[in-house]
């Protein structure tokens, strides 16, 4: 552990700011991202469904 | 287009390409790569972090905003190489006429899209107290977000035509032609006066930062790769699914899976 605190560790010796955005916003992608996935994968089985419900042999 | 499996291996050699270059052959491959990959991007991701953030020492010159790069880093070598993964895939499609291949193409352009949105973000906020500014119209960074113009560009192309045919084609040429910006992007701040800092991993005489910030973003980096194809094997099946609808060996196959995933 190279922090004497938790303080510390966020403060980011002052670049605290800077260090978590990047970070964050990191997380927020790749959340989204997992999130865009299963709407896609959502959205192609539903329409799978619909598409054997009405018979449909586009 | 309707090649058979033993005329391609008779022109092409081994099997295996084919039985693959199948979607319903590559479906539950593509399952299996997806769950391996998401494991090994959860564990390498956790090190990764606890290196970058808790092990690697302070940065005798920039100070602990250095520690971006374990994110920026590996988020812009993704974006250059799934790229390229792209416009090989493209190629592949033009060249063979193999339906999964523009598959591939398409499944990976939203990850490198997200990717590129990660280092231009990631950089700005790295190059803000380290260069005073958030952003500069220089080579590399130019050339960066030419690239996330350049996947935007192929996603709406891709998607702008009815015929999903007409698309694949259309977009594969986006890819080519964009990829030429790849290695201008990688050699701008050697080619060029640029406020980026050249290379500092891939070099001669060896990678020039302390062995645990270099460990740490290797982690990263195997983690972001894991993450990317993870993702992309997730996005193919789902385009798997969309296109091949009414395909006989489709119903049972998706059901299954999906059964099985839940569960």
């Amino acid at each position: 552990m190279i922090w004497d605190s938790w303080t510390a560790f966020f403060d980011m010796g002052g670049r605290g700011y800077y260090v978590w955005m990047s970070f964050g916003f990191t997380a927020l992608v790749l959340a989204a991202e997992g999130l865009l996935l299963r709407q896609r994968r959502a959205g192609a089985e539903a329409a799978n469904d619909r598409a054997e419900e009405q018979g449909d042999d586009r | 287009m309707a090649r058979t499996e033993q005329q391609s291996t008779e022109r092409y050699g081994g099997r295996w390409f084919w039985r693959y270059a199948s979607p319903a052959a590559f479906f539950p491959l593509a399952g299996r790569i997806e769950r391996l990959c998401w494991a090994v991007a959860a564990v390498l991701g956790v090190l990764g972090l606890y290196l970058g953030l808790f092990r690697a020492p302070v940065d005798a010159q920039q100070g602990e905003v250095y520690r971006v790069i374990f994110i920026h880093v590996p988020a812009a070598w993704m974006a250059m190489i799934i790229y390229l993964a792209m416009a090989f895939w493209s190629l592949l499609g033009l060249w063979l006429g193999t339906r999964l291949s523009f598959m591939m193409s398409r499944a990976l352009a939203p990850t490198g899209a997200l990717m590129t949105l990660i280092a231009l973000w990631t950089g700005a906020f790295w190059g803000r107290p380290t260069w005073g500014t958030y952003w500069v119209w220089d080579a590399k960074l130019t050339s960066f977000l030419i690239l996330f113009f350049l996947y935007v560009g192929y996603i709406a192309l891709a998607e702008a035509f009815d015929d999903v045919r007409k698309g694949d084609r259309a977009s594969a040429l986006i890819a080519l032609v964009g990829a030429i910006n790849v290695p201008i992007i990688y050699f701008a701040a050697v080619w060029w006066n640029s406020l980026h800092q050249g290379p500092s991993v891939v070099k001669q005489g060896g990678p020039s930062i302390a062995p645990i910030m270099l460990w740490a973003m290797l982690t990263m980096t195997f983690a972001f790769w894991a993450w990317c194809i993870a993702a992309a094997m997730h996005r193919v099946r789902s385009v798997i699914i969309e296109r091949e609808r009414n395909a006989v060996w489709m119903k049972p196959v998706v059901r299954g899976q999906a059964e099985r995933e839940r569960t």
